[in-house]
C-alpha cells in the first residue's frame, strides 16, 4: 500500500501519474574519461542552455525577461566556466567540475549581506541545474509531459518551460502557496501541493489532490482505482462545464452575470482566451514588486499594464494599486517588525506614506489607460480621505504627464471594500467610481479570524451571516447610487456561496481563470 | 593609435551594480575595442568590465565609488560611456527618481 502524505494545497485539482524528480539529473551521467570530450560536452551543454533561455525569453515579459537575460549573460561569459575548465584539464568529469565551480559562485552570493545579491543565488542554482540537465542528456523539458514534478522547491523558469499541455502536477517538500509558481499553477489549473516535508527517495507513481493537500506515493492497485474514479468524475464534470466557457454567464431567469478574472502575472495571459471572460476584475500589481528585487520603474510598469489592457481588447481591466504589507512584505517598502501587520501599514495606507512609489505607479497607469478600457482601484481604504487623496494625486500625475506631452488618460478610480468600516457605511464613499468587494480580507476582518491559523480557520467563514449582510448592503447601496459593484475574493469561485451572492444582488464576479467554466456552469443552474 | 583613460563615478542606482545594471554595463563595455576595467578603490583590484561574472562578484552597492580605466584605440570614449551610464542610473529610474 502506498503512503499518504499531508501537505498544504496550493492549487486545486487531481492528478495520478508518473513522477519526474527535480534537480537530480547529474547523478545519471557517466564521465567519458577524456579531457577533450568532457570539455566539449560542457561547452555544448552551456550552448544548449543559452538556446533554451533564448527561446523562453520570447514567451515572457517584464521581470521574467530580465531574469532570463541575466542568466544568458552569465552563461555567455567564459569566466563562469573557467574554473570548471581548469578542473576538467586536471581530470575531473565535466558535471562534477561544473557543479563545483557553480557551487563556489553560489556560496559567494549566499554569503552577501545584501538581500539583492543574496537573491541571485537562486538564479545561479537555476543556471547550474540547467547545464547539468543538458550534460546528462536530459534536456530541460524532455519527458516531463504529463508528469508530476517532485522536488524540494521549483524555479519559476522550470514552470514556464514545462509543457503542461498533457497535464501534470507539482509536489514540493518545501515551497509556498503564495509563490509566483503557485499563482501560475492556479492560473493554469495545475494541481500543486507544498510543504510535504521528507518524501520517499523512490517514487515512480503519485496521486495528488491539490485541493486537500494530500498525496499518495506509489499507490497500490486499490488506491489507484479509487483515485481514478475520482479523477474520472472530476474530468466528466469539467467536460460538462467546458460547454459554458465561451457563452455569456446567464441565470435561469435570463439575468446576465459578468465573469471577470483575477490575474497576477503577464505570463498567465498566454493561456487564457479573452473571449472566455468579460474582462479582468482584479490585476494584482504586486507581482511587479518582488521581494528582493529592485522597484520597477515607470516604463517597466507601463509596459506591463499595457500588456493586460491590450490583451483584453476593449474589455474592462481593473488594476489594483500596490497592495503589499500584511502577509506580503517587500523589503525596503514595508515596515519591519510590525506587531500586527494585517492591521498595520498596508495597501493604500502604505502607498500614501510612500508618495514617490505611488506616483510612479499612477503615472504608469495613466499612460497605459490610453491603450484600452482601464480602471484603477485602491486597496484597504478605511476613510473617504484616502480615496480623495489618491484621486488628487492621480489628477496631479495626469496633469504632469499632459504638461510633458506624454499621452495619458485619467481612468475611473474605485475602491476595494474589505475594511468593515467601509462595508458598514458605503454611502461615505459615494465618490468612488466603483466598489470591488475583497471577500477574503473582509471575512478575516469581520470574523477577527485568520485563514492561515488552522485553529481558528473554521471561524473565518464567508458564509457568516454578518459577512453576507455586509455584502448585501454594499450591493444594495451601489444599485441605489448607480455605483457598479463586483466581488473578487475566493468565495466567488466556490459554488456553495454562489446562490447567496446572486441573491445579494451581485451581477459581477471575478475569479481565478481556471474557475471560469465551472462558475458559468453553476450560474446556468441557478 | 593606442591611448589610456580613467575616471570615477559614484553609483546612485538604488540597488547598486545589481543584475540588470550589470547586464547593461557589460553589454556596453563589449562594444569597445579597448580593454576596460573597473574597481571599487583607486588601487584596484581591477576587474574586466566585459565579464558579468566578475562585475557581479564585486557586489558594488549604492553610494560606493566606481573607478574606471581603459587602454586601447577608443579608451576615452569607453570610460566616458561607462561613467555616463552609471550617472544615468543605468537608464532605469528606481525608487525616488
Amino acid at each position: 500500500m502506498g503512503t499518504s502524505h499531508q501537505g498544504t494545497g496550493a492549487s486545486d485539482g487531481l492528478f495520478l501519474g508518473p513522477v519526474r524528480r527535480l534537480g537530480h539529473a547529474a547523478a545519471a551521467r557517466t564521465a567519458t574519461g577524456s579531457v577533450e570530450t568532457e570539455r566539449a560536452a560542457l561547452q555544448a551543454a552551456i550552448a544548449q542552455s543559452v538556446a533554451d533561455l533564448a527561446t523562453l525569453m520570447e514567451r515572457v515579459d517584464g521581470e521574467a525577461q530580465d531574469i532570463l537575460g541575466f542568466q544568458v549573460a552569465m552563461l555567455e561569459d567564459d569566466a563562469l566556466a573557467a574554473p570548471a575548465d581548469t578542473a576538467i584539464d586536471g581530470g575531473t568529469p565535466a558535471h562534477v567540475a561544473w557543479s563545483d565551480a557553480l557551487d563556489g559562485e553560489i556560496a559567494g552570493y549566499e554569503a552577501s549581506e545584501d538581500d539583492y545579491f543574496r537573491a541571485r543565488a537562486a538564479d545561479l542554482r537555476d543556471i547550474r541545474d540547467r547545464v547539468l540537465r543538458h550534460l546528462s542528456g536530459d534536456g530541460a523539458t524532455a519527458g516531463t509531459i504529463g508528469a508530476a514534478l517532485l522536488g524540494e522547491d521549483i524555479a519559476p523558469t522550470t514552470f514556464l518551460e514545462t509543457d503542461w499541455s498533457g497535464g501534470g502536477a507539482i509536489v514540493l517538500m518545501r515551497g509556498s502557496t503564495t509563490s509566483h509558481v503557485a499563482m501560475l499553477a492556479r492560473a493554469r489549473g495545475i494541481p500543486m501541493v507544498v510543504g510535504l516535508g521528507a518524501l520517499p527517495e523512490h517514487v515512480t507513481v503519485i496521486a495528488v489532490d491539490g485541493g486537500s493537500g494530500t498525496v499518495i506515493t506509489n499507490p497500490d492497485e486499490a488506491q489507484r482505482a479509487r483515485f481514478s474514479a475520482a479523477l474520472a468524475a472530476e474530468s466528466e464534470a469539467r467536460g460538462l462545464d467546458e460547454r459554458f466557457r465561451f457563452a455569456p454567464a446567464t441565470r435561469q431567469d435570463g439575468t446576465r452575470i459578468d465573469i471577470l478574472i483575477n490575474v497576477a502575472g503577464v505570463e498567465e495571459l498566454d493561456h487564457i482566451d479573452p473571449a472566455s471572460c468579460d474582462g479582468i476584475g482584479l490585476m494584482r500589481s504586486e507581482f511587479l514588486f518582488r521581494d528582493g528585487a529592485p522597484l520597477p520603474d515607470e516604463d517597466t510598469q507601463y509596459r506591463a499594464y499595457r500588456r493586460f489592457v491590450e490583451w483584453a481588447a476593449g474589455r474592462p481591466v481593473t488594476i489594483r494599486t500596490l497592495d503589499i504589507g500584511g502577509d506580503k512584505p517587500v523589503r525596503g517598502l514595508t515596515p519591519d517588525g510590525e506587531a500586527n501587520p494585517f492591521l498595520g501599514l498596508r495597501g493604500v495606507r502604505l502607498t500614501l506614506a510612500r508618495e514617490d512609489v505611488f506616483r510612479t505607479q499612477l503615472r504608469a497607469l495613466a499612460r497605459a489607460a490610453v491603450h484600452g478600457n482601464l480602471k484603477v482601484m485602491v486597496p484597504m481604504v478605511t476613510v473617504p480621505e484616502e480615496l480623495s487623496r489618491s484621486a488628487a494625486l492621480f489628477d496631479a500625475c495626469v496633469a504632469e504627464l499632459a504638461a510633458q506631452g506624454i499621452a495619458c488618460d485619467r481612468p475611473p478610480l474605485g475602491i476595494m471594500v474589505e475594511v468593515p468600516a467601509v462595508a458598514v457605511m458605503p454611502d461615505l464613499f459615494s465618490a468612488a467610481a466603483f466598489f470591488s468587494i475583497g471577500s477574503n480580507d473582509l471575512t478575516q476582518y469581520v470574523t477577527a479570524a485568520s485563514r492561515d491559523d488552522a485553529r481558528v480557520a473554521s471561524l473565518n467563514d464567508p458564509a457568516h451571516p454578518a459577512v453576507r449582510a455586509l455584502i448585501a448592503k454594499v450591493a444594495q447601496y451601489g444599485r441605489a447610487a448607480g455605483i457598479p459593484v463586483s466581488l473578487c475574493g475566493d468565495m466567488a469561485s466556490e459554488p456553495r456561496h454562489l446562490a447567496a451572492l446572486l441573491e445579494a444582488g451581485l451581477t459581477s464576479l471575478s475569479v481565478a481563470p481556471a474557475r471560469i467554466a465551472r462558475l458559468k456552469a453553476a450560474i446556468a443552474g441557478l | 593609435m593606442s591611448e589610456t583613460a580613467n575616471g570615477s563615478v559614484v553609483i546612485t542606482h538604488d540597488v547598486g551594480l545589481h543584475a540588470r545594471p550589470s547586464v547593461k554595463l557589460t553589454k556596453l563595455a563589449k562594444g569597445f575595442a579597448s580593454t576596460l576595467e573597473i574597481a571599487g578603490t583607486a588601487e584596484g583590484p581591477w576587474i574586466d568590465a566585459k565579464s558579468i561574472v566578475k562585475v557581479m562578484a564585486m557586489k558594488a552597492k549604492q553610494d560606493s565609488t566606481l573607478f574606471v580605466r581603459a587602454a586601447g584605440v577608443d579608451a576615452q570614449a569607453a570610460v566616458d560611456a561607462v561613467i555616463s551610464l552609471v550617472r544615468r542610473d543605468f537608464d532605469e529610474a528606481g525608487d525616488g527618481h
